[in-house]
């Protein structure tokens, strides 16, 4: 029983030497420049940042897909889900939260490749014939919002399917932070004369607020893992563009659409490269997200989720 | 105030709703008796089915149930019974979470170098071991929740008759706790039933009846990966009658350990 308890530190160590290893040869040849290194196109003086047959690899533009993607799903995600959390525990009449309850489960269990094939057959044409050409016309000044891809595809596509994805997760995991904030203290508050929103605001959401931000990074590292369904929308360019409307890619797609037909020893070693930097950081972020939601929850009974 | 939050709920369900309903549309309307007896058909052709992506799912998803759920209870085991309260429990505790987070892409890239690298080609082994490292931390904490649930006076009912402490867990807690972990056990195989990133460079796909273990095998969700970015209608409908059999899948898991666990105290404990 201790053995198979220990095979979790095993299997973790196993995947970080295994990754260290097959990594070598970018590691050594680059260094930590594989970061943030750009290369000039000889031919054409562009600026050029994967290029597999001449061997210049550099993770700056996955990096970039990883984070503005990421980053555009948690805006969209998380004002929402906080805001089912307070309708499902402070407001929700009771019949409805048993099935709302089934639902965020049942949603958070759906297969990535799912979302992605909603995704290419709704929401992408949805996204380019409705909502891309009003970002274009309303914000289109700013320059994140420009219409050279007719296709529908990219950042803004990656985002909002990001964003249905960890939607439950984080909504879940707020309602459960939330619930643990005992009773007492959410009568006291209304017996000092506040309305009932005061008392979310200041009873419930000041006092569960380390465990929200811990279900929030929690949903962001299911945002920056998250392969299939963003490899159907994103695009798949190894570029960098200010316009959210631009293919792009995200660490986790590169890995997933070039590594199986990789074209050399270099190719791979700095796939996996990308692959470790994403193990270690989500390694982190999840970490950092169970001690917060660990410093609100203990003491209660854990639920299955 | 309260107008946004229900606001909020309203713009999150509206989705939700949408996807499940659009999904169970077009699968259904899709769905016939060749998907599951057909491979598919040439290129060109209509018709065909998934059978072989069937049965390739099932081929990996058993290497991967041989492989995580006995390591998982094994864990869940220790972490609710043996270990409870150490520090060294809760340092696996909480590997185990932080592991359940780790991308899957990551465990196929670590199945790649194991198997993959060694044997020099892809295989049905590959993809078993990477969903099998998925399903050990899940199987392990839900086992461990599961057995947590089964109250004390039984194990002290179990001592008090003199019975040794590994006999009383493992013939009085884990079996009172047997339906509660099985039903973990399918959530871990649901859920790793629909992954598709730790296959894509392991199990690689087929478009052929393949039963050898040794060579690269259909899945459902490669199959679905693939078919969804082919320019065909017919491999759409396909795609989206796949999706429709996994979602039933998951469905079904979801609803068992959701009655299982609402029933409060587990079946013959109280």
């Amino acid at each position: 029983m201790l053995l198979c308890g220990l095979s979790i530190f095993v299997i973790v160590g196993l995947i970080a030497f295994e990754l260290v290893v097959r990594s070598q040869l970018t590691l050594h040849k680059f260094g930590f420049a594989f970061f943030y290194q750009v290369f000039t196109d000889p031919q054409t003086n562009l600026k050029l940042f994967w290029d597999p047959v001449n061997e210049q690899f550099s993770a700056r533009p996955f990096i970039y897909g990883t984070l503005v993607s990421s980053f555009l799903a948690l805006l969209l995600a998380v004002p929402l889900a906080i805001g089912v959390a307070v309708f499902l525990t402070e407001m929700c009449p009771r019949v409805l939260r048993g099935p709302l309850a089934f639902l965020t489960e049942l949603l958070a269990a759906i297969p990535s490749v799912i979302y992605g094939l909603w995704a290419v057959f709704v929401l992408v044409p949805l996204l380019r014939d409705y909502v891309n050409p009003l970002l274009v016309k309303t914000l289109g000044w700013s320059g994140l919002f420009s219409d050279d891809n007719p296709t529908g595809l990219g950042y803004v596509a990656a985002g909002v399917i990001l964003a249905i994805m960890i939607l439950p997760i984080i909504s879940s995991l707020t309602r459960e932070v939330m619930s643990t904030v005992p009773h007492s203290q959410r009568e006291a508050v209304l017996a000092l004369g506040a309305t009932r929103w005061e008392m979310i605001r200041m009873g419930v959401l000041r006092n569960a607020r380390i465990g929200i931000v811990g279900s929030v990074i929690l949903g962001l590292g299911r945002a920056l893992g998250e392969t299939m369904a963003v490899a159907m929308v994103i695009g798949d360019a190894p570029e960098i563009h200010r316009s959210l409307l631009s293919n792009g890619s995200t660490m986790a797609t590169v890995i997933a659409n070039e590594y199986a037909e990789a074209v050399g020893d270099m190719h791979l070693s700095a796939l996996t490269e990308i692959g470790l930097a994403l193990f270690v950081v989500t390694i982190f972020v999840n970490a950092l997200a169970q001690v917060l939601i660990w410093a609100v929850t203990r003491g209660t009974p854990s639920q299955v989720h | 105030m309260t107008g946004l939050a229900i606001l909020a709920t309203v713009i999150v369900i509206v989705p939700l709703i949408a996807i499940f309903g659009y999904l169970i549309y077009k699968g259904a309307s899709s769905l016939n008796f060749a998907f599951f007896t057909k491979s598919p058909a040439p290129v060109g052709e209509l018709g065909g089915g998934m059978a072989n992506a069937i049965l390739g799912s099932a081929i990996v998803l058993a290497l991967a149930s041989a492989i995580g759920v006995p390591i998982g209870i094994g864990g869940g085991i220790y972490l609710a019974e043996f270990g409870r309260g150490t520090k060294l429990a809760a340092a696996i505790r909480f590997t185990a979470d932080v592991l359940n987070g780790v991308p899957s892409i990551v465990m196929g890239l670590a199945a790649y170098a194991l198997i993959v690298v060694p044997m020099k080609h892809f295989s049905a082994y590959a993809g078993g071991v990477a969903l099998g490292f998925m399903m050990i931390p899940t199987v392990c904490r839900t086992s461990e929740e599961m057995l947590l649930m089964v109250p004390n006076a039984i194990r002290e009912a179990a001592l008090g008759l003199g019975v040794p402490n590994w006999r009383s867990v493992l013939s009085i807690t884990v079996k009172t706790a047997s339906p509660g972990i099985i039903t973990g056990c399918m959530l871990a195989f649901a859920r790793v039933a629909g992954e598709t990133a730790p296959l894509v460079f392991t199990a690689l796909g087929n478009q052929f009846w393949s039963t050898n273990l040794n060579q690269p095998i259909a899945a459902l969700p490669l199959q679905i990966y693939v078919y969804a970015l082919s320019p065909y209608d017919d491999w759409h409908r396909l795609a989206w009658a796949g999706s429709l059999v996994l979602i039933v899948l998951i469905v079904f898991a979801v609803s068992l350990v959701r009655y299982v666990t609402s029933r409060g105290v587990l079946k013959g404990a109280s």
